[in-house]
């Protein structure tokens, strides 16, 4: 009798649970990128506020969100570092950029404040190689004629984690530096040929504060809110420039997504007076051929809102949102790329 | 009457205890189970790397994710080198703890020093890694770092370890902290032990005249030898699979150099900082590969301590 009682009590209790799950509005799953995960997030919530249907992300890692969305498990997959056009058509899948975010250099010098130490892409990437030890290297000094640089060992503080924004920085060595490209390359993690590694922007920030004479890289939004020192960068145009939204949105406003295959592309590095040389968009990967076009249209559908209305919630978290020409782009090719099974387009 | 009675209440006797001895061998047996489902489960992801690599992945130290061209000798090295100092500064300072408490210390001290030894080991490991990187680094890499660069970094043979410029992370904090951590462990198991060598022994030494010393080294010590190296066993199982505290300190550079001074790695951080972002199969099966050499590394040295004790319990009750 005792168990008969207790069996009732668990079944009422499952449907109970299961009933409160159901109806409560449409629920989209996301996975991947850590570099969006404030926005998506805040997103979400308003999101919500305002329609009812409610986005779960997980952000498990770009390397795990391209994982999940080739195994089907979520909706759709979000990495910083964008996959290349054979990976995408191989995969049937079909990318596009959200917000655009970038990485600083951060130093730890006696006297300088940020704004005040100028750099240049290949005097970045000789630090990063380990060929320039000291501050007081004539290199560094003849770009800093003003300031007084100690005679300090250089500490180059990197990623132990791997990063989208690991991943912009080295793209944009690569694109500068040749020797950087041959013996380094690219990707979310490479094989430093020196420093150390801090884990997260949290790590790097840390042992850059700590470490006397070191020099890290750190997202936008992370340098801006933490108050780092950080140093202005010559762009491929020879302006030296600081890091800001308008810089960012410079970079941006160069770009030729246009012209991209797949939308592979990476903003370092790109043309414009004002523009900052190490911008990058984070992405989302969707399938092209939709099994369940509904759950594909409420995805659209939470973008397209985040497009129109979520350009204050962005920059009020220091992400610089996409111009107006680019989300039309976008829209574009979900009209014509998205189709369910039958081949109706889904948006 | 009372016959039928009794039975039924026999039989529900005999199969409670049925019931009982069926549920507890399928608990053991559980956790051999999943003892080795685990095993197995490492092994199938690391078929790629091994495949790829051999044993070529033991000898070599390049770690490239751009190119795949993955080795774990830098990792290995630095779990190796920080349990080692882990247990090299351990294992005496929590001998002598346990010797505190349990011959010299004044009798109402035993049981609050004691309480604070085990209160240590419950702090969380992350707030070790943090107060090692704030507050541990900094104190280091100022004062003490460039004091031993300049002694013991002179020494002809043993200056090796101790090159480099002073940073404060590094193999060498990562080894404090983590002794600082075995310490609780080693500590209780010994002070255990040690209680329960009946006095019988200790006077009878004390009667022949033994100094406290020679009482602990030659009667006390040999008595509890399975007790202490199993102490030490625990201690060095935390120290190898310790993930956040050394990930804080050891500086995570895939560089293998002498210097105790300098950056390195370790197998549970390059786990903790690279499993979630590892893009691509071969990366990652590199990586569970790490993860089956640290299970293969514990397994090891549980052998190697059962062999010892064995050498030991070989030479009891020989004429010395």
């Amino acid at each position: 009798m005792q168990v008969t009682r207790f069996v009732k009590a668990l079944g009422a209790g499952m449907t109970l649970v299961l009933a409160g799950q159901a109806g409560f509005g449409a629920e989209i799953t996301g996975a991947g990128a850590t570099f969006p995960y404030p926005i998506y997030a805040k997103w979400a919530e308003a999101y919500k506020a305002k329609t009812g249907n409610s986005l779960n992300y997980q952000s498990i890692g770009s390397g795990g969100g391209i994982r999940q969305i080739q195994n089907k498990t979520v909706d759709f997959g979000a990495s910083d570092m964008p996959l290349k056009p054979e990976e995408l058509d191989k995969g049937g899948l079909l990318q596009f950029p959200t917000v655009i975010g970038g990485d600083v250099p951060v130093v730890n010098l006696p006297g300088v404040k940020p704004g005040d130490l100028k750099l240049t892409g290949p005097v970045l990437a000789d630090i990063y190689l380990g060929k320039i030890r000291k501050w007081s290297d004539p290199v560094l000094t003849n770009l800093n004629p003003g300031l007084k640089l100690p005679d300090q060992e250089v500490t180059v503080v990197h990623r132990s984690d791997g990063s989208g924004t690991t991943f912009i920085w080295v793209n944009y060595l690569s694109k500068v530096s040749p020797e950087w490209k041959e013996k380094v390359g690219e990707g979310t993690s490479v094989n430093w040929p020196a420093g150390v590694g801090g884990k997260g922007n949290e790590g790097v920030a840390s042992y850059v504060q700590r470490i006397g004479g070191a020099i890290g890289y750190v997202e936008y939004a992370y340098a801006l809110q933490n108050k780092l020192v950080y140093a202005l960068l010559r762009n491929r145009d020879g302006n030296f420039v600081a890091p800001n939204i308008d810089s960012f949105k410079a970079a941006a406003a160069g770009a030729q997504w246009s012209k991209a295959p797949g939308m592979y592309l990476i903003l370092t590095d790109q043309p414009g007076r004002n523009s900052w040389p190490i911008s990058g968009a984070t992405f989302i990967l969707v399938y092209k051929s939709q099994e369940k076009p509904d759950r594909a249209k409420e995805v659209l559908k939470f973008f397209d809102w985040a497009y129109a209305d979520g350009d204050k919630l962005a920059m009020d978290l220091d992400y610089v949102p996409l111009p107006d020409a680019v989300v039309r782009l976008i829209q574009m090719s979900w009209k014509s790329q998205i189709k369910d099974a039958s081949g109706k387009p889904v948006w | 009457m009372s016959k039928t009675i009794a039975d039924a209440s026999l039989r529900k006797h005999r199969r409670l205890d049925q019931l009982f001895r069926h549920a507890t061998r399928l608990f053991a047996f559980l956790v051999l189970a999943l003892l080795a489902g685990i095993l197995l489960s490492l092994l199938a992801g690391s078929l790629p790397s091994i495949r790829a690599f051999g044993f070529g992945f033991f000898a070599s130290a390049e770690w490239n994710p751009v190119t795949e061209q993955f080795g774990a000798l830098v990792p290995i090295v630095g779990t190796l080198a920080t349990s080692a100092i882990a247990l090299l500064i351990g294992i005496p300072v929590s001998f002598g703890i346990a010797l505190f408490l349990t011959e010299l210390s004044p009798i109402w001290l035993r049981r609050p020093l004691g309480t604070a030894i085990e209160l240590l080991a419950a702090i969380p490991s992350i707030i070790y890694g943090m107060w090692g990187l704030f507050v541990f680094a900094p104190v280091f890499s100022t004062y003490i770092q460039p004091a031993l660069k300049s002694t013991l970094g002179s020494v002809p043979l043993l200056g090796i370890l101790f090159q480099g410029p002073p940073l404060g992370i590094g193999m060498l904090t990562a080894g404090i902290i983590l002794s600082i951590m075995v310490i609780p462990f080693i500590a209780s198991v010994m002070r255990d032990v040690f209680e329960v060598v009946p006095a019988v022994l200790k006077e009878s030494a004390y009667a022949l005249g033994s100094t406290t010393w020679e009482v602990v080294w030659n009667v006390v010590l040999p008595y509890t030898k399975i007790g202490v190296v199993g102490g030490v066993m625990l201690g060095l199982g935390r120290a190898l699979g310790e993930t956040m505290a050394v990930t804080f300190v050891i500086g995570n550079a895939h560089r293998l150099s002498a210097s105790l001074m300098e950056p390195g790695n370790s197998i549970a951080s390059a786990l903790a900082n690279e499993f979630t972002e590892a893009v691509g199969d071969l990366y990652l099966s590199a990586l569970i590969e790490l993860g089956l050499i640290l299970f293969l590394i514990t397994f090891v040295v549980l052998a190697l301590s059962k062999l010892l004790l064995m050498r030991l319990a070989r030479g009891e009750g020989q004429k010395t």
